[in-house]
This record gives C-alpha cells, structure tokens and sequence, in this order.
C-alpha cells in the first residue's frame, strides 16, 4: 500500500478516503480531524469535527456554538477508529489542545504534525515524538537562518527596556491565541508580578486558558486603564493593533512582538517594530531537522512555510521528500501587523 | 563586544532620534575606556581599517553550510551579513571567552591584521559570538553600520553624556583622535576641555529644506535672496595656517569627510586663509559639465595627471563662513554674501568662482528662472534648481527651519506598466519592491512593452504592501528571485514614473536609460493600453540632445509641482 492511498494531499487538506476525513481543511467537509485552534487550520463550517476539548472549545469561542454539525472530543493518546483507519492525536507542544494526528491503515503510520515545537512550554502539554513511516511535518521556520534561542533572554531583554524607559508603556504584538498567554506566563517565570494589560480581544481566549488551570498572574483590561497609569507596563494586543489609532493610548509605546520572524531584522523593520524578540511556538530550524530525523520516517511531506529547504535537508539525509502545496496554511501566524486576520473577529 | 552589539541592534530598530540619544548616552556612560571611545568612532565612521570584502565572509560560511540552504537562505534575509550570522554554526558549549571579546580587541586586531590573516581571525571571533555579536562584527568588518545614526548624533549622545552643547564636541572634534579618552574625561569632568589643535578644521554644514509650491504664499520674495542650485557636490574649502604660519587648505564634503586628496588642482588654488561654503564642479572652456562628468573625479584617494587635465574640478562659492580668522556665521547672509564678493576677487584665481545670485522681486519672476536657466543666464545642463536664503539668516549647522529653501526643477513623467519585479534586500527583503517596467512600441505582431528602467523607490509602505500583493496575484512566471507580472494591454498595473533626465545605452532593449527615476503615482485606474510610448521617450532625448534641455523641464507634464 502506498502512502497515498491512506492520506492525500488535495486542494482542499490531506484527505484520507479509508476514514472519510480530511484533516485541517482549507474549505468545508463532511468530516474534519482538526490539529489545533488557530483560524488557519480551524475552520468554520466543516460536518462533523474530532478534536482535543481544548481545541473544540477554542473553536466556539472563536466561531460561536454552531462553527460545526457535531463534534467529538477524544485525549491524547486515545484512538479511534474512522472507517478503515485508526487515529490517534498526540502533543503537538504548540498551543493548548494542539495534536499531532497518527493516522494508521493497513500497517503502515502516517503522522500529521500540525504545528508544534519541540521546547518546553509552561502554556501546553509537551510535544510527543511518534515514529512512524511517513512524518507530515510543518515548515514554517524551514531555513537554516531561524534559530531561536531562549525565550527567557528574550524576556530579559523586554523587562530591562521597561527598567529603562520607566516612562513608556511597552506594547507586545503577540498571536491571540497561545503566544500571548505563553509570553504572560514566561513574564511571570523572570519575576515579574506587576499587573499585565491586555487589549479586549485576548480576554476570552485567556481567560479560557485560566480556566484549564494556567496561572498567569494579576491581569488586567487596557480598557479601564489611563494613559498616566500605563507607564511603565506590559501590555499584550494582537499584532494588527499595533499600528492603529488603538495603540495612541498609551504613553510613548515601545513597540514590541513576539514572534519567531522577528529572528530576521527585515522582518521587524518593515513593521516597524522597536523591540523583536524572538518566541516562537514553531520548531526552529534545529527543532524541525531533529524531529524530521528522530521520527525514524523514510518519506517526509513538507507542508506550509519554507518548504524548499526542509525538502532538500531531507533529501541530502537519505530519505524522500516532497513539498504539499496546500494553500492556505500559515495565515494566522504570519498576521504581521498589517495583514487580514479573519481568527481576530472575535 | 557585547555589549556594543546589544546597542547596534537596539539601534537599529530605535525610529526615535531622542530614544536613539538615550540608548547611546546610556551606553557610553556604562561602557568604560577604552571601549566606548571605540564605539563612538565606530558610530561616527572614524575608523580606518581593511574592510572584509563580501566575498572573504561569503568564502567562510561556504566552507561550513550547504550551499544551496546558504542561498535559500540569503534570497530569503536579503543581507550577506545576516544570513552569515544567523547561519553560522553555533558551538555546542558557548565558549567562556564569550564576554571577554571587547571591541577594542576586534578594532586593535583589524588594525594591524594582514589581509591573509583575516577570514581565520574572523571565524574565531563568530565561533566566540551569538547572533547579534555576529552581526555586529560583521557590519563592522565590512564598513557599513547602516543603523540610522549619523556621526552628529552619535557625537550628540557623546556631548550629553557631559551635559555639554554637540556645538563643542563639533569644535574639538578635528583634533581627536579615536578612542577619545581626552574626550571622554573631559565629558566625565575629569579633565579640561582638549584642545581643537586643526588650522583647518571643518565647520558643521547648513543644508536647505525641500521647498513645496504652496510654501511661496507664506514667504515674501523681499526677503530673500535666489542663487543657482548646481548639479555637483557641495563642499567646503577651508584655508587656516598652522602655528608656524604656514598656510594650510582642505576640502571637505558636507558631511565634514577631507577630500582634499582627490583635488590638489583646487588646494593649491586656496591660498587666502578663510573658509568657503561652496559647489564642486567640472568646468571646460567656461562650461559646468553635468554631474555625470563630475563622477570621474569623485571617491579618488589620489589622482593622476590625465584627469587632472581632462576634468579640470572647480569651485563655486555660495557663502563665506570664516573670513582671514574673522568667523562671520553670526551674520547676515546679505552681509556674508558681500564679503564673499570681496574675498572671491581677492583670490583671484580662474578656478574659483562667484555663484551668481538670481534677481527677482515676484515668485512669478523666480519660477521662471527656474523653468528656464538658460534664459536667465546659467549653464542649464548643471543646474538643479534654485536656491532660496533669508537675507537675515545666519549661519547654523544642520538644517534650521524656514531660512534656506531649494527648490528643485520639476521632473520629467511618463506612464509605464510594470513587467518584473524583484524582491528588496535588507529592510524590503520580503517585498517585491524593485520594478521593472516598459513602455509600448511595435513589435512585429502589433504592440509590445519594452523595458526602460527600474526604480525601487517613490512609493509609501502602503502603497509597497499593495503593489506587493499585485506582484503576488498576477505573477504569469518565476526567474529566480524576479516575478514576471501579467502585462497586456487590458491587465496589468501602469507606474507614473518621474526621472530627472535621459541618456542613450546600450544596455538597455529599448536603447534609454534614465537618471534618477521613481515610481511618482500608482495609476490602478489606468487601463495598461493607455501607457505612454517609446517614442515619447525618444522625442524627449532628441530635445536634449539638440541642446534644447532648458526648455524640457517647462513643457513636460507638470505633475509634482
């Protein structure tokens, strides 16, 4: 049997005809195994949707009650079985409720990686490695140039520009879902217990991140704060906000955003952005090799990002290696300050 | 080293000229000397040692990466340097020698290191440095800082560090000497102020504000007085004599940099002690040749006896600033301007001239001149517009409101229709922000495009964010780093161009290059069928060339204003 014959790439997601599903689709479907919350592989309107609960949740707070037909929440490690194939989500260590789908038919494993990092995060359950036959992997930082780092000299370097310009407000641009609440609790791990703002459109998912039992600390809304009493904080919004009349509230703002692009200064100049600093919840370079490697995979899909270079890695390494061209993946992570984010609606 | 890369590259993304100040002064307030004397020669560009060339680091990271995920890499970043230092191989244990790399001993090594011993001194300096360090030894190592400060407000940062005026720093500045320990201890209030031991120092340039066509109403022609703006480079000619009496002359750009080796035909023509601010041309037979001409002269250490002859270089002055040791930028320029008369005619010399005033007593009369040099009797081909200084102004450094105007000749505009584009580097490395665009001719099945120029410049960030989505939707094929863009006459994107002026090449299909071109207007409401042609190009060039340039500029589409 060959790879394709349990899951194929098409226009619309990787589908997998023996179980009737298509996994993150780019469009509606019948049936839908969805990765993790973000809007770009989370989509509205699909049938039926199996998923962690915490991705299932996300999605109602995003889309509201009626974003699928019926839902079916299932925990890692479990497995199900969908027509002739059997699946199983494990950590994909990338969001909370993020997986990684093993898809197993006739022998042979097939792992949907979704996105995920392979380094701790104190936000999410950490990434699992699966073996398996044929590794789907992400690309989104395939290129040699995208190390990240540690994410806690990155905070130290945020906290020190507070210490400095005591009379600024520091604004950092993260992803609604998932780096804001993972750059809170990184805050919070330097030692710092002052209040953290944050702009409305982060309270929802927050808050639901508080109730699955993430400390994050004193938090408060920009929304009922002055523009004398923001000097001198910390204030999560979502990268768009950065640039509007929105950020005219706070005192002399420091323009700060996490994000793994920021590793490259391009990137953040165009954005106009005065303090980078480089977190990412996608596997850097290193991360992306080794996990390639460790899975014990002979073939490798290479899906969204940079793929070229991740194929040709692969391919040097002995194993084979294909780009998927979907469309459509990457969105919601690559929302640099101007571009649309539909996931921000809400 | 560090520490000095921590500063780059926060400054590097610092917009604020007076966050900029607060993140170097902070700095050179914690760094110690020698240290942060070399940083502030790095900062204001005083250093001179052996550049690496791009192809020396080029060669290191090639001996350590794959090559085709270095050029994956570098199409992607857009920066030789970046791409080095986020590529360069990290060592397993970061070596403890890490925080002992100082700047001195980068600067000190790169002083007296011979140019085979360079890339292996290099490679273990990036093996004992993270990514920032990296990239900051390698902007260093190349001679680019390219980080938005200029010497002034690094020496601005310096001066505050003391509370002392940038005035004073400017002053003494000639006569230090990196790193600036007397400088420094005098800023700590250690020590006194050190001497400015140059006779022939260079004093802070005033520059001019662009001037808008509704400006005028506000301003009151009595005012003012108009000179040519020559289409060379401005300069400064300055002659002091040292403590033994001997006269000493330079000549430095605007920013202060000594040219002086470039032009011995114009330092033995200063003679008479005092300081000129002035345009630096090419003069034949009573004639400022273009620009293009000038360049033979410009960027030489030194310079043979044939360009000597061939492009014999000139100086035009515009003001006096310093008259035998009289220092006279306190005055008026109408009073400058008549000691400058005086002391041009003392000097005497073919070599150095009066930049004639432009009379007038209406803007209507001014505005003239300016669509029509020739009519008013300056060399049309050099000049770049008009010049507008108080009567009362004095003398500042820097570019003061409201007392020096240019006023630049309108360009000349044609409507072309995008065909490539290619991806930026640095700050633009993501955006396709270089075009390539055409103009119509016949082709032998009806109407073609044929390319006459690039420009990657003329538009907003806005307007780059749209044209690179346009790029990315109607790309019709790929070569490499360049995007074909659907150009027919019913799809296509057409670029208002602006360009300053027209030449034959041969490098070039369509047989014209243009100088100085820029994307005017984004024109999304004009079918692409509608462009101009080929042969409004071409009708452009024969007036030039028929010496009829003066008149171009009035009768081209007056879009600017």
């Amino acid at each position: 049997m060959r790879p394709e014959d349990v899951l194929l790439p098409t226009p619309a997601g990787v589908c997998c005809k023996l179980g009737g599903f298509h996994i993150d689709p780019t469009r509606p479907v019948d049936k839908a195994v969805i990765t993790h919350g973000h809007s770009d592989h989370a989509r509205a309107g699909n049938g039926a949707v199996l998923a962690t609960q915490e991705t299932l949740d996300l999605m109602r707070l995003r889309y509201g009650e009626s974003f699928a037909r019926s839902t079916q929440a299932i925990r890692y490690g479990e497995t199900v079985a969908l027509g002739g194939a059997r699946v199983t989500l494990h950590p994909a260590g990338h969001v909370l409720g993020s997986a990684q789908i093993a898809v197993e038919a006739n022998g042979l494993r097939i792992v949907a990686s979704g996105d995920y990092k392979d380094i701790a995060d104190p936000t999410c359950a950490p990434f699992e490695l699966v073996p398996c036959d044929v590794f789907i992997t992400e690309a989104t930082f395939g290129l040699p140039v995208f190390r990240h780092g540690d994410p806690d000299a990155e905070i130290a370097k945020l906290l020190h520009s507070v210490v400095l310009f005591p009379e600024r407000a520091h604004l950092v641009g993260a992803y609604s879902l998932g780096k804001a609440q993972r750059v809170i609790a990184l805050i919070r791990k330097a030692g710092y217990d002052k209040p953290i703002y944050l702009h409305g459109a982060m309270e929802k998912i927050t808050r639901y991140y508080e109730s699955r039992g993430i400390d994050l600390g004193r938090i408060d809304l920009v929304r009922g704060a002055n523009k004398a009493e923001l000097a001198g904080t910390i204030t999560l919004c979502p990268p768009s906000t950065l640039k509007e009349l929105w950020s005219r509230r706070f005192p002399d703002p420091v323009t700060c955003f996490a994000s793994g692009w920021m590793r490259v200064r391009a990137r953040a100049r165009q954005h106009l952005v005065e303090l980078p600093l480089v977190i990412s919840d996608h596997a850097d370079w290193e991360g992306l090799t080794a996990t390639v490697a460790a899975t014990g995979a002979s073939e490798i899909w290479v899906t969204h990002g940079q793929e070229d270079a991740l194929v040709h890695w692969s391919v040097t390494r002995g194993l084979q290696a294909r780009p998927l061209d979907i469309v459509g993946y990457g969105d919601e992570d690559e929302d640099l300050p101007d571009a649309p984010n539909p996931g921000e609606a809400s | 080293m560090n520490r000095f890369a921590e500063l780059l590259d926060r400054l590097a993304y610092e917009p604020g000229r007076n966050n900029k100040l607060r993140l170097m002064t902070e700095y050179f307030r914690a760094a110690g000397d020698p240290e942060r004397g070399w940083a502030l020669a790095a900062l204001t560009s005083a250093l001179s040692f052996q550049h690496a060339k791009p192809g020396v680091i080029r060669a290191l990271i090639a001996e350590r990466t794959d090559p085709v995920l270095f050029e994956l890499s570098y199409d992607y970043v857009g920066d030789l340097s970046e791409t080095v230092a986020l590529m360069w191989p990290a060592r397993d244990t970061p070596s403890r020698e890490n925080s002992e790399l100082t700047l001195s001993t980068v600067i000190t090594a790169l002083a007296s290191l011979g140019k085979s011993e360079l890339p292996a001194q290099l490679a273990r300096w990036l093996d004992r440095l993270d990514e920032t360090g990296r990239w900051a030894l390698l902007k260093l190592v190349t001679g680019g800082l390219r980080i938005g400060v200029s010497a002034r407000l690094a020496k601005t940062a310096a001066a505050a560090l003391g509370d002392k005026d940038p005035q004073e720093v400017e002053l003494i500045w000639p006569g230090l000497r990196p790193p600036y320990i007397e400088l420094f201890a005098w800023l700590d209030g250690r020590a006194d102020k050190p001497a400015s031991g140059d006779p022939a120092p260079f004093r802070p340039a005033m520059l001019a504000h662009a001037l808008e066509d509704a400006d005028l109403g506000a301003l009151d022609p009595h005012d003012f007085l108009g000179e040519w703006k020559w289409d060379g480079i401005r300069v400064q000619a300055v002659t002091g004599t040292d403590a033994d009496g001997k006269v000493l002359a330079r000549l430095y750009s605007r920013t202060g940099e000594d040219i002086s080796g470039g032009f011995p035909d114009l330092i033995d023509a200063l003679r008479l002690p005092g300081v000129i601010d002035g345009e630096l041309l090419i003069v034949r037979d009573g004639r400022v040749q273009t620009f293009n001409v000038l360049q033979q002269r410009l960027n030489r250490k030194t310079v043979n006896a044939k360009l000597l002859t061939e492009f014999p270089a000139h100086l035009r002055a515009y003001d006096l600033l310093v008259d035998g040791s009289a220092d006279l930028r306190e005055l008026p320029f109408a009073e400058r301007r008549a000691r400058l008369e005086k002391f041009i005619a003392l000097i005497d010399e073919p070599r150095i001239d009066l930049s004639p005033l432009v009379p007038f007593s209406t803007w209507d009369e001014l505005a003239a001149a300016r669509r029509d040099p020739e009519a008013a009797g300056a060399d049309a081909d050099a000049v770049e517009g008009i010049m507008l200084k108080r009567r009362d102004a004095p003398y500042l450094p820097g570019r003061p409101k409201g007392l020096w105007w240019k006023w630049k000749r309108d360009p000349l505009i044609v409507d072309t229709v995008l065909m490539y584009a290619q991806r930026g580097h640095g700050k633009r490395s993501s955006y396709y922000s270089d075009y390539t665009f055409g103009v119509w001719t016949k082709g032998e099945d009806g109407d073609v495009l044929v390319p006459v120029g690039k420009a990657y410049f003329g538009f907003t960030d806005e307007e780059l964010v749209k044209i690179d989505r346009f790029v990315r939707r109607n790309t019709v094929d790929r070569f490499g780093p360049v995007r074909e863009v659907v150009h027919e006459a019913d799809q296509g994107l057409v670029l208002e161009v602006a360009f300053e002026g027209l030449q034959r090449s041969t490098r070039h299909k369509s047989g014209l290059a243009m100088r100085f071109p820029r994307i005017n207007r984004l024109r999304w409401d004009k079918p692409p069928g509608e462009a101009d042609r080929l042969e409004t190009l071409e009708h452009i060039l024969q007036k030039i060339e028929t010496g009829r340039s003066a008149t171009m500029h009035g009768e081209s589409r007056n879009v600017i204003g």
